[in-house]
């Protein structure tokens, strides 16, 4: 059934249909709605699972720690400086193996204070061992709610489902949501081989000498190679089942495009308007949108490439003294394919709006230039 | 496309219209429609924008507004500052007021289609808000869906019933009065 709902509140209705058993939240702009929507459920008894309202998001995340090894499905959501008080938690659950699910509401990071988009919190725990997944619409916020929780179950790592503060969270449009007993046939319970369990203790989390240590993260590395397939294999059955298919990434209009925009988030959805305005003036222009960001979906992209290609990489985010982390990351994964060049624009941080005029800009931009003019970043932004 | 920006002052449920107007759209089922609000620090008073598309087709960019086919203003106090800014030549704003605004302001921004309906007036007569800040995000809600063509009185009617938090009946006759109200506007003007 049709409802127009925000992007938050498209998160709430995937944990709802999730059957989540434990949520714990601490409110902050751009995400505090998530919570607000279950508080709101829980108390119309239409929320499954348990609410726990925590002291700070630290806390959130060390009693999802509790919950999830006890073998219960778990949530939050976040933003910003919240998600980066979680850092230390952050670890410890992917190196865990809990496969908790968390929404983080893409804002940009003070000081200065700012509220708006800009995806340097998400990318910024990168190297914690969480999946993370950048999503263009609301549908497709609620949707992979759902097949995170079953690609995480699936290879026993966290799962970061990101979206854009204010573009998504706090816009309304259409989002099909389907039936209980649908998402219950994609969705079974989750059922942990190993749990916190009084009548057969164990040790979870203890120390651990060099040689298991580099084995367990060598098994870490193995699942997140898996991954990259249980993202296509889940997003194909999500597909045959609900009618909307998801990969690791979302091509359009690129069969016989060789200028490449690369986006993720919102703007993937807005650089589909700018491709046909590029399209009309009879240009070969096409958009790759990533969804997956970890595992990076290195593999795919190399299948994608052709020799020849520019990819004009539109970053939200910005590492200082290196650029755009999407158009890094893309470099390194395509290392050393010949005759592929990637050129990174910085733009729209802080919430700076990212218009259909800025895309084809940049595209025009790269289209002219030749490989051997690269700059690290260019830094570009919308005069309005 | 359509596209509206929606100009109010915080605390006039300038983002919940924009909201009912995608809902509304919706449940009428012959067109997309994208709500944006645009966000800052929320503060009773302050102005506040929102934008919403509305297409046949499917609604791809999520940006602001930058060249509106439309505006619909809540709150008349907002013209002192340049409200009016990238509104396409021979753009339609909806302003709530009545006919003497539309002289004065036809007067002032020439080029540009003003039409007028009484929200204020409405929102005192079915006391929602105080005497002095009524709410009239309802009765705006009404007129836009007159004006625009954008849904049936019957869905908009649904809809804001369910939208809104308290005195839904008074808010239901709010969108209905100006709904009317403004299809009165509508033919006096054609």
């Amino acid at each position: 059934m049709k409802k127009v709902l925000s992007g938050n509140h498209a998160a709430a209705v995937g944990a709802q249909l999730a059957r989540t058993q434990v949520s714990v939240g601490y409110p902050i702009t751009p995400a505090t709605q998530v919570f607000e929507a279950i508080a709101e459920m829980k108390s119309k008894g239409e929320f499954p699972g348990e609410f726990i309202a925590a002291e700070s998001e630290h806390s959130v995340m060390a009693a999802l720690l509790g919950a999830s090894t006890a073998g219960a499905r778990t949530f939050t959501a976040t933003s910003s400086h919240g998600l980066a008080y979680m850092h230390e938690l952050l670890h410890w659950v992917a190196g865990a193996r809990l496969p908790i699910v968390m929404i983080d509401v893409n804002r940009a990071l003070a000081a200065p204070w700012n509220l708006w988009t800009d995806q340097t919190d998400s990318l910024s725990q990168r190297d914690t061992g969480w999946m993370q997944t950048y999503c263009s619409t609301n549908q497709e916020v609620l949707d992979t709610v759902l097949m995170s929780f079953k690609i995480a179950e699936r290879v026993m790592l966290p799962s970061m489902v990101v979206l854009d503060g204010f573009t998504l969270s706090h816009s309304y449009e259409p989002v099909d949501v389907p039936s209980q007993a649908e998402v219950d046939s994609f969705l079974p319970p989750f059922r942990p081989e190993l749990k916190l369990d009084p009548d057969q203790p164990i040790t979870f989390g203890s120390l651990t000498q060099p040689k298991d240590y580099l084995r367990l993260r060598r098994r870490m590395a193995a699942d997140m190679a898996e991954a990259e397939d249980a993202i296509e294999e889940v997003g194909r059955e999500f597909g045959e089942l609900f009618g909307r298919s998801y990969g690791q990434l979302d091509a359009y209009r690129c069969s016989d495009a060789e200028t490449i925009l690369v986006t993720s988030g919102a703007v993937g959805s807005t650089a589909r308007a700018a491709v046909d305005a590029l399209r009309e003036k009879g240009l070969k222009a096409g958009n790759l949108r990533l969804r997956a960001f970890r595992p990076f979906p290195a593999k795919a992209l190399r299948a994608f490439v052709k020799p020849g290609m520019k990819l004009a990489v539109v970053d939200r985010n910005y590492s200082p003294g290196m650029g755009g982390i999407f158009a890094q990351e893309l470099k390194a994964a395509l290392y050393p394919r010949p005759g592929v060049s990637v050129h990174g624009y910085v733009t729209g941080l802080g919430g700076g709006d990212i218009t259909v005029e800025l895309l084809q800009e940049i595209w025009e931009r790269v289209d002219d230039a030749t490989p051997s003019e690269i700059p690290a970043a260019t830094w570009v932004e919308d005069a309005r | 496309m359509l596209e509206i920006r929606f100009h109010g002052r915080g605390g006039q449920g300038t983002v919940l219209a924009a909201k009912i107007i995608a809902d509304a759209v919706l449940r009428q089922g012959e067109k997309q429609c994208l709500a944006i609000p645009e966000f800052g620090v929320e503060r009773r008073g302050a102005p506040v924008m929102a934008y919403a598309r509305v297409s046949e087709k499917p609604i791809l960019a999520r940006t602001k507004i930058y060249a509106p086919d439309a505006l619909v203003v809540l709150d008349p106090t907002l013209y002192a500052s340049d409200i009016l800014k990238g509104l396409k030549p021979g753009g339609t704003v909806l302003t709530n007021g009545g006919p003497e605004d539309v002289a004065r302001l036809t007067k002032r921004f020439p080029g540009q289609k003003f039409l007028a309906v009484p929200a204020h007036a409405i929102a005192l007569e079915l006391k929602l808000g105080s005497a002095s800040s009524p709410i009239v995000n309802t009765a705006m809600c009404g007129a836009a869906c007159a004006v625009f063509g954008l849904c049936s009185l019957a869905a908009l009617l649904e809809c804001v019933r369910e939208a809104v938090p308290v005195k839904a009946d008074a808010n239901v006759e709010a969108a209905r009065r100006a709904f009317e109200a403004a299809r009165e506007v509508l033919l006096a003007a054609s």
